[in-house]
């Protein structure tokens, strides 16, 4: 356990010191989010009803959460370079332990949300969001995000174990990630959708985890959504994180 | 760590019966090896015919369906755990995070064994200075040349000092100043003890390094020995007499046939032949040749080499299926 624990901190440490190195995925963590959110914002806002609070209010938690989403996939990446140069084998062949390349690199995870959640934050109050709630309120929001964040790092860990290629690692993504987030109460009210596509978002875990968010930040009726958000997060670290690691174990071995 | 200590009397690497299958691919069909504490052991053969797969599951990376692999005693699946603190792996691609540093890379191999952070600094500087790679340390190694990647490679499956080192074609794909140092360097750990296990496609490094190889073809162990056990099998020296201008082969073949137990080739002006004894076989020719009065522009015995050995081994030359066949699978 303590090898556990010193070793992942190792790994995480490295995955850190690699980032200023890498600008294109820094890119990818900071930028893009904001565009996404004054495409949102400026573009498709003015059209989009939102009952009690203004768009951009409404917008920045759901997008703030599928910005979460997408900071997993630098594990999935990362990982899935690792094993095609090597380095996984090299690992593999130390006498480290089994899951601390996917808890080191999870972890990281969490330092490149932290990032770009910052990133959001400044964006969103430049251009008018506010806080509804009190700052312990706001802050617990910032925690769950970064839980939920880690929680669907794993789920990218495994993804980026079974496929062949970065460029595979991205299409599975984009596949999976964008209509989850998308059918989602995400970017517009789910009462809003046609049947079917409702009845989906609203057992949807981002649904669930953005309506945690409006209530932590906005004072939105929570419905449990707070404590069904931890729960989903909790669960997803309990069905993927033996998953992947299960995976890493033969990883590469045919 | 254990600085090269033998933990057990045994070969250092003992290999019964070995299967591996992927798919419909036999990958391994059966393979016995043995090792010696201190030895090279050279696994010499084409592309696709199971040398990184025998490797992989030697360092505890891949299952085999059956039989068993014993390195210094430890069975390579019930203890790999064990294992994995006494061995060293360098493989076909320079296995380095391309955006650490060289420093960087060895410091975090040495914590993952197990080391303090000083400690595993302070080994990466001794094994940076050894492979000349002290300017560079503080570096990016995608920065580095293909040749510097593999020696910070090399080093850093050196880190925690390991009795056994799997080298996996450590030297394909480098130019040739790149492939004598890294000779030079696996031939300083073999004098301080270390067993090494090297694949290779290249004949001329496995003569020059191994002490016993061991040619493998698709998943099969055709032929074991010393280089020269090898080369003995192909019947011993080889003659080779070039001829005059104007003489006769048909008269050489003819005046050299007593000496060997095989009917000499004569190609052009070229004749060769497998001599029974090579002491005196130059004398003798010379003597057989004038008696006959054939004109000899140039003779030479020349020991069989290892393509010759491979070639007949496996009915196509070595480099050239290397060359032609699709890469061997990673895995």
């Amino acid at each position: 356990m303590r090898r556990l624990v010193s070793d992942t901190l190792i790994i995480a440490e490295r995955n850190v010191i690699r980032l200023p190195r890498a600008p294109e995925l820094l890119i990818g963590f900071t930028v893009q989010p904001i565009m996404f959110v004054l495409l949102f914002r400026y573009v498709l806002g003015g059209a989009i009803r939102t009952p009690g609070y203004s768009y951009v209010d409404f917008l920045l938690p759901g997008i703030i959460v599928q910005n979460t989403a997408f900071g997993g996939f630098a594990t999935a990446l990362g990982l899935n370079e690792d094993m095609r140069k090597g380095l996984i084998d090299r690992f593999r062949s130390l006498p480290m332990s089994r899951a601390a390349v996917l808890a080191g690199r999870t972890l990281s995870d969490v330092v490149t949300n932290a990032l770009s959640l910052t990133i959001l934050l400044i964006t969103g109050v430049i251009i008018g969001f506010t806080f509804h709630t009190s700052f312990a309120h706001a802050v617990e929001g910032i925690g769950l995000l970064l839980l939920f964040g880690y929680a669907f790092s794993w789920v990218l860990a495994f993804v980026g174990l079974i496929v062949s290629s970065p460029e595979t690692v991205n299409s599975v993504g984009f596949i999976v990630v964008f209509p989850l987030t998308f059918i989602s109460s995400a970017f517009v009210p789910v009462a809003s959708m046609p049947a079917g596509l409702r009845q989906f978002a609203e057992v949807n875990p981002f649904t669930v985890v953005v309506d945690a968010m409006r209530h932590l930040w906005l004072g939105a009726p929570a419905h449990n959504s707070v404590w069904g958000a931890v729960a989903w997060s909790l669960a997803i670290v309990a069905v993927f994180a033996p998953l992947a690691v299960m995976r890493y174990r033969r990883a590469a071995g045919g | 760590m254990t600085d090269g200590l033998a933990i057990t009397d045994g070969p250092a690497i003992e290999v019964r019966g070995l299967m591996k299958s992927f798919g419909d691919v036999r990958a391994l069909d059966g393979v016995d090896l043995t090792a010696g504490q201190g030895q090279v052991l050279g696994l010499l053969g084409p592309n696709g015919a199971g040398k990184t797969t025998l490797v992989r599951v030697l360092a505890t990376l891949l299952r085999a369906d059956a039989g068993n692999a014993r390195v210094l005693g430890l069975d390579v699946q019930r203890e790999a755990a064990a294992l994995r603190e006494l061995i060293g792996l360098a493989g076909q691609y320079a296995a380095v995070d391309e955006n650490l540093t060289g420093l960087e890379n060895l410091t975090m191999v040495g914590r993952l064994y197990g080391a303090n952070r000083s400690s595993a600094k302070a080994r990466g500087l001794d094994l940076l200075e050894r492979f000349d790679l002290v300017e560079a340390a503080g570096r990016p190694t995608k920065t580095y040349s293909g040749g510097m990647r593999r020696r910070l490679d090399l080093a850093a499956a050196l880190v925690a000092k390991p009795p056994v080192l799997f080298l996996d074609e450590p030297t394909t794909g480098l130019d040739p100043r790149s492939r004598l140092s890294l000779w030079a360097v696996i031939e300083g750990l073999v004098a301080e003890g270390t067993t090494v296990l090297l694949t290779t496609q290249y004949l001329d490094e496995a003569d020059r390094l191994a002490d016993t190889i061991a040619v493998i073809d698709h998943g099969r162990l055709i032929a074991e020995g010393t280089s020269d056990q090898l080369k003995d099998r192909l019947g011993g020296e080889r003659l080779e007499v070039s001829l005059d201008q104007d003489a006769d082969p048909e008269v050489a073949v003819r005046a050299l046939a007593p000496m060997s137990d095989e009917l000499p080739t004569a190609e052009v002006r070229l004749v060769r032949v497998g001599v029974r004894e090579r002491d005196g076989a130059i004398v003798e020719a010379v003597r057989r040749l004038s008696e006959a009065d054939v004109g000899v522009d140039d003779l030479a015995l020349r020991r069989p080499t290892l393509d010759d050995v491979f070639l007949a081994l496996t009915g196509h030359a070595a480099e050239e299926v290397a060359e032609t066949q699709a890469p061997e699978q990673s895995a």
